[in-house]
């Protein structure tokens, strides 16, 4: 007979990090979402400020009033059940890529392969979106989750190879690991371009910016045409929530994990999470869309080799230091 | 024990979301349903400790199923994400052939002589498993990689249409090059 199995979970024990109860993922959830609503007020204020009216602030809860009460709206021949997968989908993968951020010392999903399962997740807003887009059986909103998709083709490679920079400089795909080899240094300072494409890829996988013409208004709001109402609520919560998990993210990949002076560990990891958001709330307005039709080029022509320079360069140090 | 439950039951998804993708009848589900079983089969992978090619198989195979929409517009006549179609022809050879193979196979299990395990698994089983894969036949998976590529590259330039020269020209002079569908860097 063969041997019981055991739970999954993290092979190699000895983790900088600390693994906390599951129940600790409501913590995490709250965070999340405290951080959902810091970005959508700050994204009303300086929208309020670009269009010139006033009390922008409180736009993200007059939003939310109007949609909660708005009637939801279907098409003749909606595929129910792959476009509520698709809307509401956002929302759930941004919680499942928190669970392997740690916060100062605690985690909650401690998995040795941290970095893949981000990297997993971010691939599933690929299915979401375009199931979004085609669960609705209309024409501008499938238009635009084959904008997603050709989008994607372009960002997906040059956003693997950007994570497997710091992966490569701490030897390990555990995110804590990743954050405690930052001893003094941080990867975001010797590995810039990585950076960059990292931050470039969290805009597009979260259909934000330079990214969202695959919700454009040139085809009717596209992959979220049709969706009204609480649907419309959760997809756009899932977009700020992905944002978040992103910036969250690229805090122990790149920018030191709890490191800092004065402050505790976790505080430092939330200071920098909500700064490194704010900067991705502003892009929103400073960045030109990426044609869809045109992105794939530049990802493959200039983002793709400029960051597989990248990981050569921090190869050729990871050997030489070790 | 409850591991056993759990990684039988996510089995039984995987079986069953095999199944939906001849069942249901819009090539989104379908594409999707295989998705859904290839997640389940990672989620099991998980389960043997093999914590690396788990999670690598979920990023894989939704990856493909997206790119697979992709290709359903490009390939198919009509948009089939939006029209209702059977995902299913030549009904009799494809259930012959199933039920043969799936006899054969489970004739296999049944019959093979398993050896007992010898020894304990190592620490760390993803090292283990590269190590047995890859090791003594490093070269010739060096020598495999640029030789599958250059396979690659290869059928398309003989697969696709236009040349060098409706590109750039009869003197490959012409710059930027003429294309139905400009690039976004200005080649």
């Amino acid at each position: 007979m063969a041997d019981p199995l055991s739970m999954p979970g993290p092979v190699a024990p000895g983790s900088p990090v600390t693994a906390v109860a599951p129940g600790w993922a409501l913590v995490a959830v709250a965070i999340l979402g405290a951080l959902v609503v810091a970005a959508a007020m700050l994204d009303g204020a300086l929208a309020a400020r670009a269009g010139g009216g006033s009390r922008g602030v409180a736009r993200p809860f007059g939003e939310v009033a109007r949609l909660m009460r708005q009637r939801r709206r279907t098409t003749v021949e909606a595929d129910s059940l792959l476009w509520r997968i698709g809307g509401a989908g956002l929302l759930v993968t941004a919680a499942l890529m928190v669970t392997v951020v740690p916060l100062g010392e605690w985690t909650i999903f401690d998995l040795d392969v941290g970095v893949m399962w981000f990297n997993a997740m971010d691939v599933m807003v690929w299915a979401l979106v375009w199931l979004t887009g085609c669960g609705a059986i209309s024409a501008h909103s499938l238009v635009g989750g084959y904008r997603f998709l050709a989008h994607g083709l372009g960002y997906e490679l040059p956003l693997m190879f950007a994570l497997v920079a710091p992966a490569i400089a701490a030897e390990s795909l555990n995110v804590g690991r990743v954050a405690a080899a930052q001893d003094g240094l941080w990867f975001a300072v010797w590995m810039p371009v990585a950076f960059l494409v990292y931050l470039l890829g969290v805009a597009a996988f979260s259909v934000w910016g330079p990214f969202a013409p695959a919700i454009g208004t040139d085809v009717a709001g596209g992959a979220r045409a049709e969706l009204s109402g609480v649907d419309r609520l959760v997809f756009e919560a899932g977009r700020y929530a992905l944002l978040a998990a992103g910036a969250a993210f690229a805090i122990p990949m790149f920018l030191g994990g709890g490191a800092g002076p004065l402050l505790p560990a976790w505080a430092w990891v939330l200071v920098k999470t909500v700064v490194l958001l704010a900067v991705l709330v502003w892009l929103r307005r400073r960045l030109p869309a990426f044609r869809p039709d045109k992105f794939m080029e530049v990802g493959w022509m200039v983002l793709l080799p400029a960051v597989l320079l990248q990981d050569l360069v921090v190869a050729v140090i990871a050997v030489w230091r070790s | 024990m409850i591991a056993d439950i759990a990684f039988w039951g996510i089995g039984l998804v995987a079986v069953l979301g095999g199944a939906a993708v001849f069942y249901v009848d819009s090539m989104a589900r379908a594409t999707y349903a295989l998705a859904l079983s290839f997640v389940a089969v990672g989620l099991q992978v998980l389960f043997l400790q093999q914590n690396y090619v788990g999670v690598v198989t979920i990023l894989m195979m939704v990856m493909e199923m997206a790119i697979m929409a992709v290709y359903m517009v490009m390939f198919m006549g009509m948009n089939p994400a939006l029209m209702p179609m059977s995902m299913v022809h030549g009904n009799k050879t494809a259930v012959g052939a199933a039920v043969a193979t799936f006899l054969v196979l489970a004739a296999g299990i049944l019959t093979v002589d398993w050896p007992a395990r010898r020894g304990t698994p190592p620490a760390d089983v993803t090292v283990a498993l590269g190590e047995s894969l890859m090791g003594p036949k490093m070269l010739v998976m060096a020598v495999i990689s640029p030789v599958m590529v250059a396979t690659i590259v290869a059928g398309v330039v003989l697969a696709a249409h236009r040349t060098r020269y409706d590109r750039f020209g009869d003197d490959l002079k012409q710059r930027p090059a003429e294309d139905p569908q400009p690039g976004g860097v200005g080649r």
